[in-house]
Formats: structure tokens, C-alpha cells, sequence
């Protein structure tokens, strides 16, 4: 169906976001044995498109512009559709991030084209390739295909396995110049609040705090736990309505959804639009007080105590595994 | 000024979800306005209330939906618009130009909209009405201050903020945090009895049915597989923790 696919390699503070790896296997399997090309915006990346290289693009095209180094909407489609003119594909991957979600609609309403989000896993080839995604926060999944046109996607971070780097691949980088102009909308200033500095979706492991957290205070012990596992810290709506942590950590129907490798809930009874956000992680583990809450009906393991006691210890033993292995 | 704000009528967030013949059950089922697009309707409620104007809240769907709207005018939009159609027949690609042909000609300054809703979660629609209007658009803003037809904006990036200039017309979509949507209060819902609603047919905007012929296809619907029950464990707690720490490392290979 799709025998050249665009996959859009995404740079944060200088580096490759993992999704992109991911995103690359993605377009493999729907180009069949076709091309996937990676493309790079921004400024001086081109030592990154070797790294697209070596997770399976089979060449690169790069655009370096002063008004790329910040993403938006306007200077990015512009720039991507220069590229889309030159490569004329079949298909196009972006990860489902901040950045793939803002982009993505407009360039599939300028390519008039269907447009497949947040996809999770992708299963058979060519004419019969099918996308499998998430509706009601993963409560439920459907199936979707591309009637007609463009097969566009966005995938999900942390999903789908990306292939095993392999740093003697080669491929052509190509450089090409678009005149970005005429942008609507200026950046003036980044402010900074993940304190771990990983983000959620795509953290590997998160602790998450709710009511039971009681404080703003008492997430320190949860921060520090995070930081030990190289995670993020997450929070239930309990917690964030309470004035706990900031609505940005919220996870659940309203919040972020998210599916890291290991999802500890901390003082989290388990509501259902907060099971929607965290139920497809891959191992769940719950700390409440209460034995009867409803987060141990999907917890693999669970702990009946109470969190300022078990947290501090969790640390220490963590911190032990991590010097003996 | 002229706002429009653009909703849907989804599931409450309580609901479980039942599946019959591919098909999600809605018998007995809650709904709600989808909760992104009530931050968007409250604060498009607060920019008319500081600078003048009218609210008009749009959404397409079938006939039902015109409780969701009722809601809306009952917090303090002025006027609705339901344009009825049958949302299983549509995808993204053509709500997005439904919504956008009953837009063409309104001179709309500024418009709002949720940034995903909680059904589907494309987050698609309002980036491509957008993209259709030829206008400006962000998305998942926390906070907006319009003077005159200049607009500053924080948007929520992964939880980063971005400060950001813009300018009228223009297309948000709210993101948690922007504000505290109101209740309806009694008054409000009296009011909102008497205000406009109208109902529109595709026929009215002179869309055809080719204009609004899906591009993606839903094949299956169906509930993740049910998670076994997991093990709470037990003993001493010092010795839960040990143990814990060890299944994540030795069983589940986590950490």
C-alpha cells in the first residue's frame, strides 16, 4: 500500500526522542519493504540524522532554518510540506507527542487526507494493515484502516519496540532549503516544570500520588523515589484538585494517559477515570492504606500500608539493588 | 468580539464501557459535555464578559446533543448551534468540515474548543478547522489574555509551559488548568430555556454526501483483555518491600 513512508524524527534539548526510533518501526512495517525516509528540523541536527539512520531509515532529509529551532505549527508545515512535495510518499509517521498532535491535523487537512492518532500497535502489512488504538482513555480499543489516500499515523510513545540500533547502517543525508516565513505565532519563553526532568508519556516507570498523599509536601518522598528509578512523578485528579502537584502531572481520562513499563500508585484508591489513564501499563503496583480500594483490582502486586512508612523503605531497597547490580 | 466555541456530547467519565456487535452500548449510559470543551465554554464565557461580544457553542450530533447545549447556555453561552448528524458516519477529516462550512462565512474572531475529547482522543478536530478557516491556531492552552486583537497565551507542553504572542482570529483548545467551569446556577437554567438553539441539516450548508465521505474506517471495537488479579503480599512490612523490590527485578524485569 504505502512503499515510501516520511517518518518526522522529533529533537528535544539536542537529542532524538525515543519515540522517533519507535516511529521508524512503524513506517518499516507499513512500507512493506518500501523507503522510509527520516526528516530533521531545527538547527545544526544533522549529527542526529545518522542516529535515524542507525534505527532503520534508509535516508534522511534535513531542513536547518533559524525559525525551526523552536517548533511551530506554521514554521513546521511549512517545512514539512516543502518536503512532502519533493518525496511525494505514501505514508507519513509522527510520534503522538505535544508536538505530533499539534502538527499533525493540520498537515493532514492541507494534504486533504485521513489521519489515524495515538496509535498502539499495528498488525498485518500492505493493503491489509490495520492500527490499533485506544478510544475512552483504554477502556476500550478499535481497530481503524485508511480508507482512501495518505496512510498518516501518529504512534504512541512507548508502545511500539523500536528496531536494535545498528551504528554500520548508512544512507544518504540531504540537505534542502525552504524559505519559513510569515509565522503567526511567537515563542517568547519556555518555562521548565517537569522536576525530574523525564517526561510522562515517556517515562518508563512513574510513581503517582493521590489523596492519600495528604500535602504537596508529602510527594517529596514520591519525587525521591522517582528520581532513584529514573522515572516521573504522576498524580491523581484527588491530588491535583486538592492543590497536591500541578493539573500538568494529572493522569486519567481528563490528564494524561499513559502505559510506562511499571506504574506505582501511591494513596491512589483507583477511580475509574484514573484506571482509564494508567490501566495499560505493563506492571502496576499499589501502596493504600485500605485494603478494599479498587486500584488492587488491577495492581500485579500490591502493598496494604501505609505509604510514609513503605516509601522510605522502597528507596533504601532500590538503592541497594542498584549498587549490587 | 465573536466567539464560537466548539463541543461534543461524550460518555461521563464514570461510565463503564459495554461492548454488543462491535458496537459501544449506550443503554441507561450518562452523558456529559466533553470536559476539555467546558474549560473552552467558560473561557470564552470570560472574554465576553470582559470585552463584549456573543458566545455561540456549535457542536455536531444527533439530536440529543441539544441537552449538552442546553448545559452550555445554562452557564452563559448566548446561542447554539447543533448541526445533526449521525457522528458514526464521520471521522475527523470530514466533522472537521462540517464545522468549518457552518463557520466560513460567521467572521468568527476568536474560537474554542477541548483539545482532545475523551471518546475518541484524536484531538484532531480543532487543528483542522483551523487549517480549513485559514486561521491561526494553539492548542492545549492554561492560561489567555486578549487586548484588542493581541493574544498571550501559556500552552501546556508535556507539562512545560510555553509563553506565546499571537493575534486575532485564532483557534485554542483548553487544556486542564485554564480555569473552574461554573455550574449552571438556577437562573441560568431558566434563562437558557428562552435562548437560541438552532438545528441545522448538512442539506441547510449545502454539504453533499461526497463532501463528508470518511477517510479512515473503524473495523472493531473491542475491551482490553481483563487483568488477572494481582498478589498483595504479606508478612512483616519491611519484609513486603524486600520482596516486592525482588519480584520487579527477578519476575517482572522493571527494574
Amino acid at each position: 500500500m504505502a512503499n515510501k513512508v516520511l517518518v518526522l524524527g522529533e529533537v528535544r534539548e539536542g537529542a532524538l526522542r525515543n519515540v522517533s526510533g519507535e516511529a521508524i518501526a512503524a513506517a518499516k512495517q507499513i512500507a512493506d519493504g518500501g523507503e522510509v525516509v527520516g526528516v530533521l528540523f531545527g538547527e545544526s541536527i544533522s549529527q542526529l540524522a545518522s542516529q535515524l539512520i542507525a534505527l532503520g531509515a534508509d535516508r534522511v532529509v534535513t531542513v536547518e532554518h533559524p525559525h525551526l529551532k523552536s517548533y511551530t505549527s506554521d514554521g513546521y508545515s511549512q517545512a514539512f510540506l516543502a518536503v512532502y512535495e519533493q518525496e511525494k510518499p505514501n505514508g507519513i509517521v509522527f510520534g503522538h507527542t505535544a508536538l505530533g498532535k499539534d502538527l499533525s491535523p493540520k498537515l493532514a487537512s492541507r494534504l486533504k487526507s485521513g489521519l489515524i492518532s495515538d496509535v498502539t500497535d499495528i498488525e498485518g502489512t500492505g493493503d491489509d494493515i490495520v492500527f490499533v488504538r485506544p478510544i475512552y482513555s483504554g477502556k476500550a480499543f478499535e481497530k481503524v484502516k485508511i480508507k482512501e489516500g495518505l496512510v498518516f499515523v501518529t504512534v504512541r510513545p512507548n508502545n511500539i519496540k523500536p528496531l536494535e540500533k545498528d551504528a554500520t547502517r548508512t544512507g544518504n543525508v540531504e540537505s534542502i532549503s525552504v524559505d519559513v516565513k510569515n509565522l503567526r505565532t511567537i515563542i517568547k519563553e519556555v518555562v521548565r516544570k517537569t522536576s525530574t526532568g523525564v517526561d510522562l508519556s515517556e517515562a518508563k516507570i512513574i510513581v503517582s500520588g493521590g489523596r492519600g498523599v495528604k500535602s504537596a509536601e508529602g510527594f517529596g518522598p514520591l519525587k525521591e523515589l522517582a528520581n532513584v528509578l529514573g522515572g516521573a512523578v504522576g498524580a491523581s485528579r484527588g491530588a491535583c484538585d486538592a492543590d497536591y502537584c500541578d493539573y500538568s502531572l494529572q493522569i486519567g481520562q481528563t490528564g494524561k494517559v499513559v502505559t510506562p513499563d511499571l506504574y506505582i500508585a501511591v494513596g491512589i484508591s483507583g477511580a475509574i477515570q484514573h484506571l482509564a489513564g494508567m490501566s495499560n501499563s505493563k506492571i502496576i503496583v499499589a501502596i493504600n492504606k485500605d485494603p478494599e480500594a479498587n486500584i488492587f483490582k488491577v495492581a500485579d502486586y500490591g502493598i496494604v500500608g501505609d505509604l510514609f512508612e513503605v516509601i522510605p523503605m522502597l528507596i533504601e531497597e532500590f538503592k541497594a539493588l542498584k549498587v549490587n547490580s | 468580539m465573536n466567539i464560537f466555541v466548539l463541543v461534543k456530547r461524550t460518555f461521563d467519565t464514570e461510565e463503564k464501557i459495554a461492548i454488543a456487535n462491535g458496537k459501544i452500548q449506550d443503554d441507561g449510559a450518562e452523558y456529559i459535555i466533553n470536559p476539555y470543551d467546558e474549560f473552552a465554554i467558560e473561557e470564552a464565557i470570560q472574554v465576553r464578559d470582559a470585552q463584549g461580544g456573543k458566545v455561540t457553542v456549535v457542536t455536531v450530533g444527533d439530536v440529543d446533543s441539544d441537552k449538552q447545549l442546553r448545559t452550555a447556555l445554562a452557564m452563559g453561552a448566548d446561542e447554539a448551534v447543533l448541526i445533526k448528524e449521525d457522528l458514526e458516519k464521520l471521522d475527523q477529516y470530514s466533522t472537521a468540515f462540517i464545522l468549518a462550512e457552518y463557520l466560513k462565512d460567521k467572521e468568527a474572531d476568536l474560537i474554542l474548543a477541548g483539545n482532545v475529547a475523551i471518546d475518541g482522543s484524536t484531538g484532531q478536530v480543532g487543528p483542522r478547522v483551523a487549517d480549513l478557516l485559514g486561521i491561526n491556531y494553539v492548542t492545549t492552552i492554561t492560561d489567555l489574555e486578549v487586548d484588542g486583537t493581541n493574544v498571550k497565551i501559556v500552552r501546556d507542553v508535556e507539562g512545560d509551559s510555553e509563553i506565546i504572542e499571537t493575534s486575532l482570529p485564532l483557534l485554542v483548545t483548553a487544556q486542564q488548568g485554564l480555569n473552574e467551569p461554573r455550574y449552571p446556577s438556577l437562573p441560568g437554567i431558566m434563562k437558557a430555556k428562552k435562548k437560541p438553539l438552532a438545528e441545522l441539516e448538512l442539506g441547510d450548508l449545502a454539504i453533499n454526501e461526497e463532501d463528508v465521505e470518511v477517510k479512515v474506517e473503524i473495523v472493531d471495537i473491542y475491551l482490553p483483555p481483563q487483568k488477572a488479579a494481582g498478589r498483595v503480599l504479606e508478612g512483616e512490612l519491611s519484609e513486603q518491600v524486600k520482596e516486592l523490590v525482588n519480584l520487579l527485578h527477578s519476575e517482572a524485569k522493571v527494574v
